[in-house]
């Protein structure tokens, strides 16, 4: 099994519609925020391994749109983009994302961050709700375009996750 | 492993006494009627949840008429379990560069307060 560090991310699965991710930042409440909500900072953290953001859209207010598109080491390239339901500086943000991807159905999923203040550090959780179990479960898969993860059997924190 | 096959697992993981059943059998071998005792649930219930279990390939069930142990089959778990592993170190990724981009935050922030 892995040593988690409180710093380490967590994936669980809380519902069959849900996937949620808990992790820590070593950095204040604004600043966390700040980096998650401007496209400056945005595009030079989000995406996968040996990935480039050549789009970066963000019109962030309550109404307004979002677009990403990564571009992959060997060229290809995949958009997501969505619409925020809410903003509440330097808390939360509920956005609808939307993965561009016809061959899946272009599934859409609504997500809601939140930053928990621990001082000088800051807890974030992520909620993504998903229409329907396939969605999710096809999200889930979308993971593995990351590549060859370590793979062990993790048989009893699985169970444990889902309790 | 198709998607039809994955939701089968998930649906049959969904049940709260169905995840202990499997934590009970991960410990080891277990009759239908060991399985039932912690549950105090009749045996036909216990059968029932069994044999979703076995539907989703997540059981197998000894060929003995009278005893018919049950043992567990890691294969589909391991599955979900690695699917969620790599979903999980992908944004792992995305996150030891926003540490990067925050520590360089906080270090201009420490700059900018020392000029004024």
């Amino acid at each position: 099994m892995p040593v988690q560090n409180s710093s380490a991310l967590t994936v669980t699965l809380p519902s069959d519609l849900e996937i949620l991710m808990t992790r820590e930042f070593d950095a204040p409440r604004r600043l966390v925020f700040e980096a998650m909500t401007k496209p400056e900072y945005v595009a030079r953290w989000w995406g996968c391994s040996g990935s480039t953001m050549p789009v970066c859209e963000m019109d962030f207010r309550v109404g307004g749109s979002w677009r990403f598109v990564l571009r992959m080491a060997d060229g290809q390239e995949f958009g997501f983009h969505g619409v925020y339901q809410e903003i509440v500086p330097p808390e939360k943000v509920v956005s609808t994302e939307c993965y561009e991807e016809p061959e899946f159905g272009n599934p859409e999923w609504l997500a809601t961050m939140r930053l928990e203040d621990l001082g000088e550090r800051t807890r974030m959780t992520t909620l993504v709700l998903h229409k329907s179990v396939e969605a999710r479960n096809g999200h889930l898969q979308s993971g593995m375009e990351a590549g060859a993860g370590q793979t062990f059997d993790r048989l009893a924190e699985l169970l444990a996750s889902m309790r | 492993m198709t998607q039809d096959v994955l939701s089968t697992t998930f649906a049959a993981l969904a049940d709260p006494t169905r995840r202990a059943i499997l934590a009970r059998l991960a410990g080891g071998e277990a009759t239908v009627s060991e399985l039932a005792e912690p549950f105090e649930m009749s045996l036909p219930a216990v059968s029932k949840h069994l044999k979703v279990l076995e539907r989703a390939g997540l059981i197998a069930r000894g060929r003995e008429a009278q005893w018919r142990p049950c043992r567990i089959e890691a294969g589909p778990l391991k599955q979900v379990s690695e699917w969620v592993e790599r979903y999980r170190s992908c944004w792992e990724e995305s996150f030891t560069r926003l540490d990067a981009v925050l520590a360089e935050m906080k270090e201009k922030e420490k700059q900018n307060a020392r000029t004024k």
